[in-house]
């Protein structure tokens, strides 16, 4: 019943694009770019052996980060993955501060406490990737937990994989959220394969928005790799939660272009002419064309956007290279609130 | 002074800090209108309101998780597991996510969480209703772990829990909750990693944990008469652990047992024989011992569970043995 209530029918882009505003729209396109460069200059990092530890990217999959936190503000709490780059930068990280912490500088956005797997930016509400695949989906029914009893209208958005919906937590935490109506976002990206293992070898139903409905709550599925659907349906699940009306599961459909981790084989569990196909339905060229035919933005637009992001990932490599090493003496800081 | 009993305290406390600060609520299975299988919570869901008296599905791991996230949001989560060793369905959120996450967040997090619930063998509890657990909760950097033997204690300690910005852990022994104490009306808190001394002696020191507090203190009053005079210390707290006042009883003493009803290996006995010998080998007149419960898990029927645990019997046989050597 509750899913019916929850209009997304038929998508339309010309609609969409009507809808937003040309700032919006660049926004949306800055934000997915801004990922793209900064991951593939990781990649690079990583390759040079700038980045002692683990890299998970994102690339192919920036619509969803990008199209969801868009309608998020500082104070709205995000929970995140070990693929995390993307929400972090979404929700605001700078360039410099996530490949500072890569590299593991004192300058970094976890101080070089985390690396690529437990970035944090409390202040502006990135509450943590986490390199334990589940506990975010609790972690963020919690932060809706405490926004209603605090009273206010923030939201708790949880991101993960289709590796993490036959995990325990996502059930507790979807029942959990959905029994006390609480002002959470659950966002699935699907990108069909936990590490290397294809999900429909360990699911029976691979639709998880059907099972929303076991929950009595909405659940959408989305074409994750078309940022104006994920932008325009998330807006609906944070509306939801902001009024009062409970948590929304949403099943975003995408790809991994790129390795699980920088380093590893790409092979043995999946074709290299299924990631050409999903490679050509890269959901950043798809908004930039767009933008272009619908005469919404000119190349030039797009190019402006371009430079102004290569030149910050260039200074942000600078940054990372001459920020300092965290103090060797600081190691034992904040165990404790109280210091060590 | 008037006498309350430790569920009394620890409640005493819940409702006074609930009172003053909004942000507190607790969770757990039955704690709403119910009061809790121990009366931890009684009457408060009439006080507070059931967003603040929350009772959960049984899913320890969901409700640990989500309280996690709570914690790191603004609001001050208690969770009552009524017997804590139903946390070791959530214990990945504890050990990788709780504990780990002012750490991670280079401090810019804090993590008032609080983790209560009862532990110890008796009663013919039988084995999932009757863990400790406090050497491996102790293991973990980045979490307190408090261990009250009276009410009086109970409610400075749990005071200071409800107060603090780390993560709590608040195990309370089921023999102990219906025992009295004077507690005074007027406001007070007891900080963590500061122990008591229980009883003062000359001729050996006895660190006692939980319940083997009260089993020490009745033998360390018998063989008062015989002349043997026992220096009985409660830690209070295992993390933080106050070594330096068992220090000080170890150089007047010379000598160290430590009585604990969960198991040897690895345990909190072990970390406090390795750190007196580390600093007093000196002073030591003689080996320190330890009395502990069987290393197995707890059996149901009575002479199982007799044979089990640390009897006064056994403590007594073990501070004449020390005395002798």
């Amino acid at each position: 019943m509750m899913s019916q209530q929850f209009e997304i029918g038929h998508y339309d882009v010309a609609e969409a694009i009507d809808h937003l505003s040309k700032e919006q729209l660049l926004s949306l396109y800055r934000t997915m770019l801004t990922i793209r460069r900064t991951e593939e200059q990781l990649a690079r990092s990583y390759a040079g052996g700038k980045i002692p530890g683990a890299c998970h990217t994102y690339v192919g999959e920036e619509a969803i980060a990008s199209g969801v936190c868009g309608h998020l503000n500082h104070d709205d709490a995000i929970f995140s993955t070990h693929r995390g780059h993307g929400h972090a930068l979404a929700k605001g990280v700078s360039i410099k501060e996530l490949i500072a912490e890569l590299y593991g500088k004192a300058t970094g956005c976890s101080q070089g406490r985390g690396g690529s797997m437990h970035l944090f930016s409390p202040e502006i509400g990135l509450m943590g990737t986490s390199g334990i695949v589940g506990p975010c989906i609790l972690q963020a029914a919690g932060a809706g937990y405490s926004f209603q009893l605090l009273e206010t209208d923030r939201v708790g958005v949880a991101f993960f994989g289709d590796g993490g919906v036959s995990n325990g937590a996502f059930h507790e935490g979807l029942n959990l959220a959905a029994i006390w109506d609480l002002p959470t976002i659950f966002v699935l990206e699907d990108n069909q394969f936990a590490t290397e293992v294809a999900f429909n070898t360990v699911a029976r139903i691979t639709d998880v928005a059907k099972r929303a409905e076991g929950y009595g709550i909405p659940g959408v599925t989305v074409d994750g790799n078309n940022v104006l659907e994920v932008h325009r349906v998330a807006g609906e699940a944070v509306r939801r939660a902001r009024n009062g009306e409970g948590p929304t599961l949403l099943d975003c459909k995408t790809y991994r272009t790129r390795p699980h981790a920088e380093g590893m084989r790409d092979g043995g569990y999946r074709t290299a002419e299924d990631v050409e196909a999903w490679k050509a339905r890269d959901p950043i060229e798809q908004l930039g064309d767009r933008l272009v035919t619908d005469g919404v933005a000119s190349d030039d637009d797009l190019d402006e956007i371009e430079a102004e992001i290569t030149s910050e990932v260039k200074a942000g490599v600078a940054f990372a290279e001459s920020s300092p090493w965290p103090d060797p003496t600081t190691v034992m800081d904040h165990t404790f609130s109280s210091g060590s | 002074m008037r006498e309350l009993t430790y569920i009394e305290a620890t409640h005493e406390a819940l409702s006074e800090e609930m009172a003053k600060d909004p942000t507190i609520f607790v969770v757990g299975e039955g704690i709403g209108e119910r009061g809790g299988n121990f009366n931890t919570t009684k009457g408060l869901y009439d006080l507070y309101g059931p967003r603040r008296l929350r009772d959960t599905p049984i899913c320890e791991r969901g409700f640990v998780g989500l309280c996690t996230g709570a914690a790191m949001t603004g609001t001050r989560p208690v969770v009552d597991f009524m017997f804590l060793d139903f946390i070791l369905d959530g214990f990945g959120e504890l050990a990788n996510q709780i504990s780990k996450m002012q750490y991670m967040s280079s401090g810019r997090l804090k993590m008032p969480i609080v983790l209560r619930g009862c532990i110890g063998m008796g009663g013919a509890t039988a084995t999932h209703h009757s863990g400790n657990y406090y050497p491996i909760f102790a293991h973990l950097p980045g979490s307190r772990v408090v261990l009250p033997t009276n009410a009086y204690d109970a409610k400075g300690l749990f005071k200071t829990a409800l107060r603090s910005d780390d993560p709590v852990l608040f195990l309370e022994h089921k023999t102990l909750l219906n025992t009295k104490t004077p507690v005074p009306t007027e406001e007070y808190t007891i900080p963590f990693g500061e122990a008591a001394v229980v009883r003062q002696g000359e001729d050996l020191t006895v660190v006692a944990l939980t319940l083997m507090v009260h089993k020490t203190l009745e033998v360390s009053q018998k063989l008062a008469g015989e002349g043997i005079s026992v220096e009985l210390i409660d830690p209070r707290t295992v993390a933080p652990l106050d070594i330096d006042t068992i220090l000080t009883s170890v150089r007047k003493t010379g000598r160290l047992l430590i009585v604990d009803e969960t198991f040897a290996p690895c345990g909190i006995g072990s970390e406090i024989a390795a750190q007196i010998q580390e600093q007093a080998f000196d002073d030591l007149d003689a080996p320190i011992r330890r009395l502990n419960g069987l290393h197995t898990p707890t059996p149901y029927s009575a002479p199982l569970e007799k044979a089990a645990i640390p009897q006064p019997s056994q403590i007594e046989q073990a501070i004449r043995d020390l005395m002798a050597e």
